[in-house]
């Protein structure tokens, strides 16, 4: 299947190369040469950019600036709200694509808009709304706090936070790929005598495993790169409710500008393995999606 | 590398097809008339288990992370009177921010919308070393922390940055200026065209190209007049999601922006200001309006899809 | 009775799919549903699979004598081959045969060897005992078709459903694979239903063909009852092309253009209006008038190449008519284009018009 899918993207090429649909060879590299110094200025340049000022002061500066008690408990605090968020966002995301995907009701759309919606909140709104919810001043805010519970400057509100900018991600991976395979294989194995269990986990989940990490992936990477709205609910309290992104801000603007390059090469990190492990999957998910070949051929 | 469509790192509406909300009898014998459904029956009869359980769950969980705050919003800018809430939001502090977030904003999506089309055109129709790299390097902006990219910016636009110290003796200054949003804007918007054009690039059919060089039409005229109108509708809805995903950007803007009221304040800047004044009613009120704007853009980029697809289908 | 179905109706919203529709299929029988794009004969098949319900409070479905309405869909034992297959795509052939019997519950699950002996043997029935390890993508379609009819039989099912089996294959590998199940029905013996709108394979292949319009039974038959005494109008123009005269009962003859056939039914009844129906291959055609009624026409095209000579012709009243001849009487009336021919109808098929009210 990718065999024939690269072929037919090569073939596509060479039509292309043919005299009558390109373009001369000048302009051919006048408009690669553009779109590259776009890319270089845009792109390169600030990720070089990040790992330069890392490392403008040494190897042992580097390792000294993550080594601190500050940046160590950023760094799990990350990895402990990514380690919540990421699973309660992927089990809802399976649930919303099974529910979505392979059943006919109404309303359905409306139901995918709303989903969508963390989308297209800006970060700082929807760490406001948290704010306006759980604050001192919030409609919860006061009941809970009677109760010992803190949300608002409390890891529970950054978890929140990060929960909502991340909700669609999984979700919205599934969604088209589970709708693309249709629902023929499910029916044929309950005909079979499969338990509702059964089907899902040994006809579905293997035809949307690569979708399923895909978006696990990117949801990861919002989960740990968010900024804007877990600024707002977390307080900025050093060593407690300080994740990684905030830290660097913290200590940008102390203008402890190694260290917070420093820390953030690690995000940027964090970045190009997703950019890596994304590229990978697609081609992976674009196998998935292929079986369009299976079933409308003859002999 | 194999691309798939809506594969990216959108974190804006994705561009994958939403099926029409009627499509009810998507069966086996699609010779079926698939008529709409609007009698008794919510959800049709079928023999795959799970929907009460799943459907339960994803409202439920939808209802508690976004649907109840979201109506907390509403309702806290709903505890000023409308006067106050006209006050809050025609100050002229938060109209120049709104000024300031839209006019860059719209220069940026102008900007990525050129050098998009250029860059999706160079990767869908050429092939030069070192393409499958720069094509998934596209999506960078998505990936990395917004923090990071501010900072990163800042540093290299800074009066002695990498490209601040060439542009400083010109007398041009980036960092701290409107310059410098429409930078951060610029970087935030620019995978959203790409990512939209290169399908529509890709599903271009060749043979329509060869018709319009058979006729006699130059390549100029043949882009013109052939393969742009056919690209249009993608073009727009790239250039509409980087409008709205830079309406609400926050991190890579904050570093570079300098947060100077009336010349450099952003909208999302201004209501982190008023949270840090606990001026809570009235950053719900200025958050009303942005969001507000969100949708519209949202509502417009829905409205182009529909379009688009109409066009396809004709 | 293998299976009933008693007046089963079914709606989707506005449109209904199926009108009161009952049909029995005996023990071992294969009976085809045929007819055109929405005639509802898919919606009953996925009815009788269990895949789609009954609208609530019409009829019955029983196997074997036994009430299967109610029960799950994984314990009716069906064995139903999809359109598209809907194979696994991510299984081997072998495990996709294998499927229905490893999700048995633990007690009825049947050990690995003996899993592993079913498998086979059903593969060597449906002649793929190599592709065992391949993946369904790497089948061609007629191959699919088979793994998936095996993986149907792997249950043991009561019966077999087949929905439109040939659909997706091209013309050669579709008259090949035709035959080969109609071998295998007669080895096996399963009561099995098959839904196509291909009057052709319906005719060949089944025992019976349930001919269905709009969501009701037209007629339930033999193929050679189907063709040869069709029930309604509809079955006329659905099993091939014919030609239709406005024609007149009158005492025991039909009179149309300006022919008239004999038709004892109607002796007595008073005179009415009615459709007559004659198949191309039931003119005959000749040079000479020779006595007879006769209608008298042109040659307007002539298509020769194929097992026998179509004809299209004008009559001299005006409407266009389809002859069929074999090669030798073509050759022997020595026809072209533009020459003048008698046309007598062999056998017509007779309608009288409702009476208007």
């Amino acid at each position: 299947m990718v065999g024939t899918a690269t072929i037919k993207r090569t073939e596509n090429v060479r039509c292309r190369a043919a005299a009558a649909t390109t373009e001369s060879r000048w302009v051919r590299w006048l408009l690669i040469g553009v779109s590259l110094t776009f890319l270089g200025l845009f792109l390169a340049m600030p990720l070089a950019a990040v790992f330069a000022q890392a490392f403008s002061r040494g190897w042992a500066m580097y390792v000294r600036s993550l080594g601190d008690s500050d940046a160590l408990s950023a760094i799990r605090l990350t990895l402990l709200v990514a380690l919540i968020a990421v699973p309660v966002n992927t089990v809802f995301g399976v649930a919303a694509a099974w529910a979505i995907a392979k059943f006919q009701f109404f309303g359905k759309s409306v139901l995918i808009t709303l989903i969508d919606l963390p989308y297209s909140v800006s970060p700082v709104i929807s760490g406001l709304v948290l704010v306006l919810l759980f604050g001192r001043q919030g409609w919860l805010g006061p009941w809970l706090e009677a109760r010992g519970i803190h949300v608002v400057f409390a890891v529970s509100g950054i978890v929140l936070a990060t929960l909502f900018v991340t909700f669609p991600f999984v979700a919205r991976e599934l969604i088209p790929l589970m709708q693309a395979q249709g629902t023929e294989e499910e029916e044929a194995a309950r005909l079979l005598g499969a338990s509702g269990w059964q089907t899902f986990r040994r006809v579905t989940l293997p035809n949307i495993k690569w979708g399923l990490l895909y978006g696990v992936i990117l949801c990861n990477a919002r989960a740990m790169g968010e900024f804007g709205a877990v600024s707002v609910v977390s307080g900025h309290i050093r060593g407690e409710t300080n994740t990684m992104p905030l830290h660097v801000e913290v200590l940008y603007n102390e203008y402890n500008t190694t260290a917070a390059f420093a820390v953030a090469s690690l995000l940027a990190l964090l970045a190009l393995v997703t950019l890596v492990l994304k590229s990978v999957l697609q081609w992976k998910t674009g196998e998935q999606l292929a079986p369009e070949e299976q079933g409308y051929t003859g002999d | 590398m194999g691309k798939t469509p809506g594969k990216t790192l959108l974190d804006k509406p994705a561009v994958a097809p939403k099926p029409p909300e009627f499509n009810f009898s998507q069966r086996a014998d699609s010779k079926q008339p698939q008529l709409p459904v609007r009698n008794m029956a919510l959800k049709q009869h079928s023999i795959l288990p799970g929907f009460g359980l799943t459907m339960g769950f994803t409202l439920f969980y939808l209802s508690l992370i976004v649907l109840i705050p979201l109506a907390g919003l509403l309702l806290k800018s709903a505890t000023i009177s409308w006067d106050q809430f006209y006050a809050a939001v025609t100050d002229p502090q938060v109209v120049a921010s709104y000024k300031i977030t839209f006019g860059a904003s719209l220069v940026a999506a102008s900007v990525n919308a050129v050098f998009g089309l250029a860059v999706a055109w160079v990767l869908v129709r050429y092939s030069f070393p070192g393409k499958n790299v720069i094509d998934a390097m596209v999506d960078l902006p998505f990936a990395m922390p917004t923090a990071v990219s501010g900072i990163a910016l800042t540093a290299l636009y800074a009066p002695n940055g990498w490209i601040g110290r060439w542009l400083d003796p010109l007398g041009i200054e980036v960092a701290y200026t409107q310059l410098g949003i429409m930078v951060a804007l610029t970087f935030i918007g620019l995978p959203f065209v790409v990512r939209t054009l290169q399908p529509a690039l890709e599903d271009l059919d060749v043979e329509i190209e060869e018709a319009a060089a058979s006729l006699g039409a130059t390549r100029l005229q043949t882009f013109v007049r052939v393969i742009f109108p056919a690209i249009m509708p993608a073009l727009l809805t790239g250039f509409a999601l980087a409008f709205a995903r830079a309406l609400g950007e926050y991190g890579s803007v904050v570093f570079i922006s300098g947060n100077l009221p009336m010349k450099t304040q952003i909208v999302p800047l201004l209501i982190m200001t008023k949270l840090e004044q606990y001026n809570y009613a009235e950053a719900a009120a200025i958050a009303v309006v942005a969001l507000g704007a969100s949708f519209a853009v949202l509502l417009f980029i829905n409205i182009m899809q529909w379009w688009s697809r109409r066009y396809a289908a004709a | 009775m293998g299976i009933e179905v008693r007046n089963i109706t079914k709606t989707f919203g506005t449109f209904t799919a199926l009108r009161d529709v009952s049909l029995g299929v005996a023990t071992g029988e294969l009976v085809a549903l045929l007819g055109p794009s929405g005639s509802g004969k898919t919606t009953l098949l996925r009815i009788i699979a269990g895949l789609e319900e009954p609208d609530p409070g019409s009829g019955a479905i029983l196997f074997h004598d036994e009430e299967v309405a109610r029960q799950r869909v994984g314990s009716r034992q069906v064995g139903f081959v999809f359109q598209h297959y809907a194979l696994f795509r991510q299984m081997t052939v072998f495990e996709n045969v294998a499927f229905g019997l490893r999700v048995r519950p633990k007690r009825q699950r049947p050990s690995r060897n003996l899993v592993k002996y079913k498998v086979l043997r059903l593969l060597k029935l449906v002649q793929l005992e190599s592709m065992a390890n391949r993946y369904p993508h790497q089948l061609s379609g007629g191959q699919r078709q088979r793994v998936a009819l095996a993986r149907a039989l792997a249950i043991e099912p009561k019966v077999l459903l087949l929905d439109e089996p040939f659909g997706a294959l091209d013309a050669r590998v579709r008259q090949e694979l035709r035959q080969w199940l109609r071998r295998l029905h007669d080895e096996i013996h399963l009561t099995s239903v098959f839904v196509t709108h291909d009057q052709d394979e319906a005719l060949e292949l089944a025992d019976r063909v349930l001919v269905m319009n709009e969501g009701r039974i037209e007629q339930i038959g033999t193929p050679d009852e189907v063709f040869h005494r069709p029930a309604t109008e509809f079955v006329v123009k659905f099993l091939g092309q014919v030609n239709f005269f406005h024609g007149r009962l009158e005492g025991d003859k039909v009179h149309f253009s300006t022919l008239a056939w004999d038709w004892p039914e109607h002796a007595g009844a008073s005179a009415q209006p009615a459709r007559v129906f004659v198949r191309p291959h039931e003119l005959d055609v000749d040079v000479e008038r020779n006595g007879h009624l006769a209608l008298q026409a042109v040659v307007t095209r002539i298509h020769s190449a194929g097992p026998n000579v179509r004809l299209e012709l004008r009559a001299a009243s005006g409407e266009p008519l389809c002859a069929e001849l074999t090669q030798e009487r073509f050759r022997s009336l020595n026809l072209s284009v533009g020459n003048t021919v008698y046309v007598t109808p062999r056998d017509v098929t007779v309608f009288a018009d409702e009476a208007p009210k």
